[in-house]
């Protein structure tokens, strides 16, 4: 019987001619990210063995840079960790840190067709590798990291077919916000994009929905390969890899069709994704106290490049903070060469180093009582970015730099 | 067999709700003094030991923070929802805390009733109106994981982390 992504990999990796869902499976993991969080007192193990130290990587970045003595704790007992057990793949605060997922697509780690977990819910954005990417807890991942394996249960598929091309001002994060809007949560299900529309999403619009999966409670969320990815692991890696495509005969829960041509910018409500987003006439004028475009789904090069488009010549309104926080201090370093950096800070924008920060309400970035913010992040729910009494919509980095320089949220083509 | 008073819960409750920004990195114990301060202020006060949480559709949806262990850490014995996040569910067997999938449990119960839970048989019942549902069996490697305390216990026999300190909480 036909295979889904998802379901040919994890067949791979357990060493069977095939599962299907409701099957149990213990596989082999082929790479283990790390954080920072990891190494937190109140959380940590002593760690006594490394099952394979060359496919571990140990990535700061939730708590970087160190904003309290607690997170300097941690940050010491991580690097006599990586020291201790020779893990080559380390990316302290400095030129090769970044969020993890961003680090992960940069340098090549997510190999397609093979296993890659994570302690942090966004993994699932290496599956724009064609990778099974997935989050996994604490626990989790001290036994896949000292075992080499881990289990999963397999879900069903479901399959979205992209079809046309996103219309100018109309982004990754749209494509999103429809899908979570109609077809709701996922939980316990697998997610596969492909379609002759898919090539025209750049690998970082991939990411973007590949890390939003994680919002619809999706095990796996997995894209079809291509010539686009196979060039884009090749100029970042040695290691060898065989991607995996679908069977033709494949048994998804459903199928749909997304026509990227039809699709319009949208915001989400606050406190949940789910079956709540608005076109954004519906919202307009909301004023707003915060704007912030960042975390692993939206601080690639492509979303500073457009919110530098949105806001070159222009003004931030008075009374509001526009934050930007690029997903890598190698996409900060690209944003300067590109002049990205000048025209948003000319505008008035706040840009930080790359950190999960604001994202979940740590640092640079928290929301008082009662304050409105418009997020291109990964989360609104409440008390996500701050204070319980904050509300926090959210939508494309066009619409966020929009309503940024309008003081109220505001549809990005509408900006005079 | 678990007896205990019921919580009812809604859809899409997420972790951030169990644990906090503001008590992401703190201990155990402040993290259970934090669960659903932003949703139901005061619950943590209220609930009991033994007690079980009804949840609806997608119940854990979000982060990997440990939301689980918080919710053993409050005094649940056990959990059962419509559907949960497939990440929540792996923290509550990795931590050593019963969640369940029962799909028509949310209208099987009704807040302050009774629940009786026979995980051996996967039959939840509502000791008030007497009705019963099955409860979706998880696979029995997952399952002596979770009632034998979690994952920790098993590495640290396999001699790949170090043991504990005697009854420290996780
Ligand atoms: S940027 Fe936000 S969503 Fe992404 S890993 Fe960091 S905290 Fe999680």
């Amino acid at each position: 019987m036909g295979m889904t992504i998802a379901e040919a990999i994890l067949a791979r990796a357990s060493g069977r001619a095939a599962v299907s869902p409701g099957d149990f499976v213990v596989v082999n993991v082929d790479t283990v990210v790390m954080l920072d969080t990891s190494f937190f007192k109140t959380l940590r193990k002593e760690v006594l063995k490394v099952h394979a130290p060359e496919n571990v990587a140990v990535i700061y970045d939730h708590v970087v840079p160190a904003p309290d003595q607690a997170a300097a704790e941690a940050h010491h007992y991580g690097r006599e960790f990586v020291k201790k057990f020779g893990i080559k793949r380390f990316h302290d605060v400095g030129p090769d840190q970044g969020i993890s997922h961003a680090v992960v697509a940069d340098k090549g780690y997510a190999l397609p067709g093979t296993v890659l977990v994570c302690s942090d819910s966004h993994t699932c954005a290496s599956g724009a590798f064609n990778t099974a990417a997935r989050g996994i807890g604490y626990p989790d991942m001290i036994y896949a990291l000292t075992t080499g394996k881990t289990w999963f249960q397999v879900g069903e598929t479901v399959r979205y077919d992209l079809v046309g091309k996103l219309r100018p001002g109309v982004s990754a994060k749209d494509v999103f916000l429809h899908i979570a809007n109609r077809f709701g949560e996922h939980a316990g299900q697998n997610i596969e994009y492909g379609g002759p529309g898919m090539s025209t999403l750049s690998m970082n619009a991939r990411r973007t929905m590949a890390a939003m999966g994680a919002e619809l409670s999706a095990e796996f969320v997995t894209f079809e390969p291509d010539e686009l990815l196979i060039n884009y692991m090749r100029e970042r890696t040695d290691r060898s890899f065989v991607p995996v495509v679908a069977s033709p005969d494949a048994k998804y829960r459903a199928r749909h069709t997304i026509d990227l041509d039809q699709l319009e910018p949208l915001v989400a409500l606050p406190d949940t994704v789910i079956n709540n987003s608005r076109p954004i006439s519906e919202v307009e004028g909301e004023k707003i106290d915060q704007a912030f475009i960042g975390s692993c789904a939206n601080g690639t090069l492509d979303d500073l490049s457009e919110a530098a488009r949105v806001v070159a010549g222009k003004h931030v309104a008075p009374g509001v903070r526009f934050l930007i926080t690029p997903s890598s201090q190698a996409v900060l370093q690209a944003a300067a060469k590109a002049g990205y950096l000048q025209t948003l800070i000319a505008a008035g924008a706040v840009v930080t180093p790359a950190t999960c920060g604001a994202c979940y309400g740590g640092h640079m970035g928290v929301l008082g009582p009662n304050e409105t913010c418009i997020t291109a992040s990964t989360r609104n729910f409440k008390g996500r970015m701050g204070d319980n009494t904050a509300r926090i919509f959210m939508a494309s980095p066009a619409t966020v730099a929009a309503s940024a320089i309008a003081g109220k949220i505001i549809h990005p083509g509408a900006l005079q | 067999m678990i007896r205990g008073k019921v919580w009812t819960f809604g859809d899409n409750i997420n972790t951030d709700l169990m644990v906090p920004s503001e008590v992401t990195y703190a201990s155990p114990e402040a993290q259970a003094r934090a669960v659903f301060q932003a949703n139901r202020p005061g619950w943590v006060n209220e609930v009991q030991r033994g007690d079980v949480l009804i949840g609806g559709r997608n119940f854990g949806m979000g982060s990997s923070r440990p939301a689980a262990r918080s919710l053993k850490n409050v005094g649940l014995s056990c959990m059962l929802a419509e559907s949960l996040n497939g990440l929540f569910f792996r923290n509550a067997v990795n931590f050593g805390f019963v969640a369940m999938e029962c799909p028509g449990i949310h209208e099987l119960f009704a807040e302050g009733q009774v629940a009786q839970v026979d995980i051996d048989n996967w039959l939840v019942t509502n000791e008030q109106t007497g009705t019963s549902l099955p409860i979706t069996p998880i696979p029995v490697e997952l399952r002596s994981l979770m009632m034998e305390g979690g994952v920790f216990s098993l590495l640290e026999k396999l001699g790949l982390i170090e043991p504990g300190k005697a009854k420290a909480k996780q």
